[in-house]
């Protein structure tokens, strides 16, 4: 982007204007698109898709009313709630109270900068990529404390301390968990670490080695965590905490926060994809790598589907499962999680002693096993839709 | 380590956070109110405080003739209106003389039982939703809502039926009802299997549950607990086999008790998984009743205004929040002279403060939908 700039700089197209100037204008520009034409449809048609998943698990119909299928039900919603009254309680500090949703917000957004869509498709491709977007998501606790605290409601500042006390912890087995893939892939970039994958299966990072295959399923978990997602969604747990930290807002507020929840998810998929399931690599098919537009949307294409099928999962585990005490929680993370995560460190660390290069029949053998594990999950769904007793109506439309 | 207190001693001050939970409050099971103090996460106190809800129904008892009342009873527990409905009926039965037919009792039983199931759906599906889990909540919802078409089909209402009249039963229960009644037993026998898969044996859900919040035999006792909630704690005390009325000691069923089963007697779990059990007991019923079902009128002939004669009577019935108490005086007028109910969840609320102690806030969610606590009963 730099380049096209400079060039147009150059062309004279912006006379007397300082260079950092035309830079941070279209800088903007560029994130005014990127919210406006991605993110914001992205977290919505999550929200009304999540809506539907879940309500066709639990045998309703969900939202189908607005749009074909109700897809713009996302859109009511957001104008509902724009034209909501904004209410900020007389005791509440006021001040904090309005940031704390725009804190969250930029926490979230921030993260799109360095998420690859494909191999020329990515805001700016940091030297130190899984690293910032560590440090980003870590902001999102400061506005969960923020409007924990802010709300001057005791139900929020505990749905706020338990907010923090939880990302916190769990940002420990999910940063060892990604430290494992920077020793597999010896960088930090996260272009790096998709060009250290290949497309096919046992060529990702999730195969690597055992250690890796582990790492996976500890950082999904922890990333759940880390989104207050079922079953570690306490934060807001609605039937302990009433809304949690969200209690007292209402109108956009309120939106922006789930605003940044459902947009965390794709995220939290995409961050999975780019580091343990080849990212955007494609099939070096002959009449597609000749064309470089062809090329970028069939990676963007395989990045989406990858990243969105975690996306999916996470609804089906919302689903499915109730919700962790917050005592049982914390052990899980410190009893469990951080040791399990030091031990795919270290194994990680000593297979690459082992194997400086890999080990391809390791992976292919890793590879195996996570289809038998897959086969034998499948064949378990199969049993309990075989043996369902009320109708399943299997019409992805109503 | 050396024994330091865990706030730092003298240095740092704590303090108890009181907190209002209720009357509006999504766990609370309708207008309830609980003033918890909590340190942190753990709570030192939860006091339940009752009333919200109050409509004074036993004193409107006093001023309605006594078939006239019997509307009224069904705002008792809305859950399980059915239950009140026959135990006011029963009482006044007993003190006018009155014989129920025997059609008359059978299709009590057969209503009463179907009711017992759509409350059992709505406490353990209420159970999935105050541990976080929504779907087996809608799943639940959805099989009662079945039981509710049988409901309109008996008696025309869904959730306050006035169904059970003094004498026998309002309306006679149709043979297509009974053959669809039979068909959905068969349907949902399996789906408490199903239920099971999804939420009971979760091991999330066992481990929320388990160990939490016993009961012990002896509090059951000196806290007069009842109904599902007592026998979790191992004791086989059923009204309906004990001190048995209608029809029930001609059927041939189960008492489930809890045993412990994933962690200690009474706990959580177990009153939870005796629910489970007892809707599968009440199928069993079912299908004994809609088989026995004899011919004949479904309603003894009573004086649409009559007057029993001055006395006292005091009836129960195992409801599904335990043994449902009428206390009913007759001072020989066309009303009752006074009328009082007593209910399973009031007791259970004056549990709470006793074992809610050193539980933590998720607990006391569990603690309340395991109790199976209904506002309206409490209040009446």
């Amino acid at each position: 982007m730099q380049q096209l700039l400079d060039q147009l700089i150059q062309e004279g197209n912006f006379p007397g204007v300082p260079k950092e100037i035309v830079y941070a204008a279209a800088m903007l520009l560029a994130a005014f698109a990127v919210l406006s034409f991605f993110v914001a449809p992205l977290a919505g048609v999550t929200s009304w898709l999540e809506r539907r998943v879940w309500a066709r698990m639990q045998s309703r119909v969900g939202p189908n009313r607005v749009g074909p299928q109700g897809i713009l039900q996302w859109l009511a919603d957001g104008i509902k709630n724009l034209l909501k009254e904004d209410i900020i309680p007389a005791a509440a500090d006021k001040w904090l109270f309005c940031m704390a949703p725009y804190v969250v917000f930029v926490g979230f957004l921030a993260t799109f900068v360095v998420i690859p869509f494909g191999s020329q498709l990515i805001v700016a491709d940091l030297n130190i990529g899984i690293l910032y977007l560590l440090a980003v998501t870590s902001l999102v606790v400061v506005g969960i404390l923020m409007a924990g605290w802010a709300s001057n409601n005791k139900w929020s500042l505990l749905g706020g301390m338990r907010s923090a006390a939880q990302i916190v912890s769990y940002e420990i087995p999910a940063g060892l968990a990604v430290l494992t893939i920077i020793f597999a892939a010896g960088t930090m970039s996260m272009q790096g670490i998709i060009k250290a994958q290949g497309w096919a299966p046992w060529d990702w990072l999730l195969f690597y080695n055992p250690f890796t295959f582990g790492a996976f399923f500890l950082y999904f978990t922890a990333a759940l965590a880390e989104g207050n997602r079922t079953p570690f969604d306490i934060p807001e747990a609605e039937s302990e905490l009433v809304a949690g930290y969200v209690t007292e807002y209402s109108g956009m507020r309120f939106l922006f926060f789930f605003f940044a929840e459902w947009g965390n998810l794709y995220v939290i998929g995409a961050i999975a994809t780019t580091l343990f399931l080849g990212g955007w690599q494609v099939p070096p098919i002959p009449w597609v790598t000749d064309q470089p537009v062809l090329l970028a949307i069939l990676q963007f294409v395989v990045f989406f589907v990858k990243a969105y099928f975690w996306v999916f999962v996470a609804m089906w585990v919302r689903g499915t499962l109730p919700r962790v005490r917050v005592d049982q929680l914390m052990s899980l993370c410190w009893k469990y999680m951080v040791p399990l995560s030091f031990v795919c460190l270290l194994g990680t660390a000593g297979w690459m002693v082992l194997f400086p290069r890999g080990n391809r029949l390791a992976s292919v053998g890793m590879f195996l096993v996570g289809v038998a594990i897959l086969l034998q999950f499948a064949k378990r769904v199969r049993y309990q839709i075989r043996h369902a007793r009320p109708e399943l109506y299997w019409k992805p439309y109503i | 380590m050396s024994e330091a207190p865990h706030n730092g001693g003298e240095a740092f001050h704590t303090e108890d956070m009181t907190i209002s939970m209720g009357p509006q409050h999504p766990s609370t099971h309708g207008v309830l109110r609980f003033i918890v103090k909590t340190d942190g996460e753990v709570m030192s106190e939860a006091i339940p405080d009752v009333g919200y809800l109050h409509r004074s129904i036993e004193k409107i008892g006093e001023k309605v003739t006594w078939h006239g009342y019997v509307p009224y009873t069904d705002r008792a527990d809305y859950l399980a209106a059915m239950f009140t409905n026959q135990a006011f009926c029963m009482a006044a039965e007993k003190l006018a003389g009155i014989e129920v037919t025997r059609r008359g009792e059978f299709c009590r039983v057969i209503a009463c039982e179907l009711n017992r199931i759509a409350s059992h759906l709505i406490s353990v599906g209420t159970f999935g939703q105050d541990i976080g889990a929504v779907t087996p909540f809608l799943h639940a919802l959805r099989e009662r809502e079945t039981i509710n078409n049988f409901m309109e089909e008996i008696c025309g209402a869904r959730l306050t039926y006035n169904y059970i009249r003094i004498g026998g039963v309002g309306y006679d229960i149709l043979p297509e009802t009974c053959a669809r009644v039979t068909e959905f037993i068969d349907h949902f026998e399996p789906i408490v299997d199903e239920y099971n898969r999804l939420l009971s044996y979760n091991k999330i859900f066992v481990e929320r549950l388990a160990n939490v919040a016993t009961i012990t035999r002896e509090d059951a006792f000196q806290y007069n607990i009842v109904g599902p909630n007592l026998r979790a704690c191992g004791l086989k005390w059923d009204i309906r086999r004990d001190i048995p009325y209608s029809v029930y000691p001609e059927l041939e069923f189960d008492i489930p008790v809890g045993t412990g089963e994933k962690g200690t007697l009474g706990d959580c779990y177990d009153r939870y998984i005796v629910r489970i059990r007892e809707m599968e007991e009440s199928c069993k019923i079912l299908r004994q009743c809609l088989k026995m079902l004899p011919k004949g009128p479904a309603i003894a002939k009573v004086a649409r205004k009559f007057k029993p004669p001055a006395g006292e009577v005091y009836v129960r019935v195992e409801a599904p929040r335990g043994d449902m108490g009428f206390y009913v005086v007759s001072d020989g007028s066309e009303y009752p002279y006074r009328v009082r109910i007593r209910t399973g969840s009031f007791t259970a609320m004056s549990l709470i403060d006793k074992i809610s102690r050193g539980l933590m806030v998720a607990d006391l969610i569990a603690l309340i939908a395991s109790l199976d606590v209904d506002a309206p009963e409490i209040d009446r």
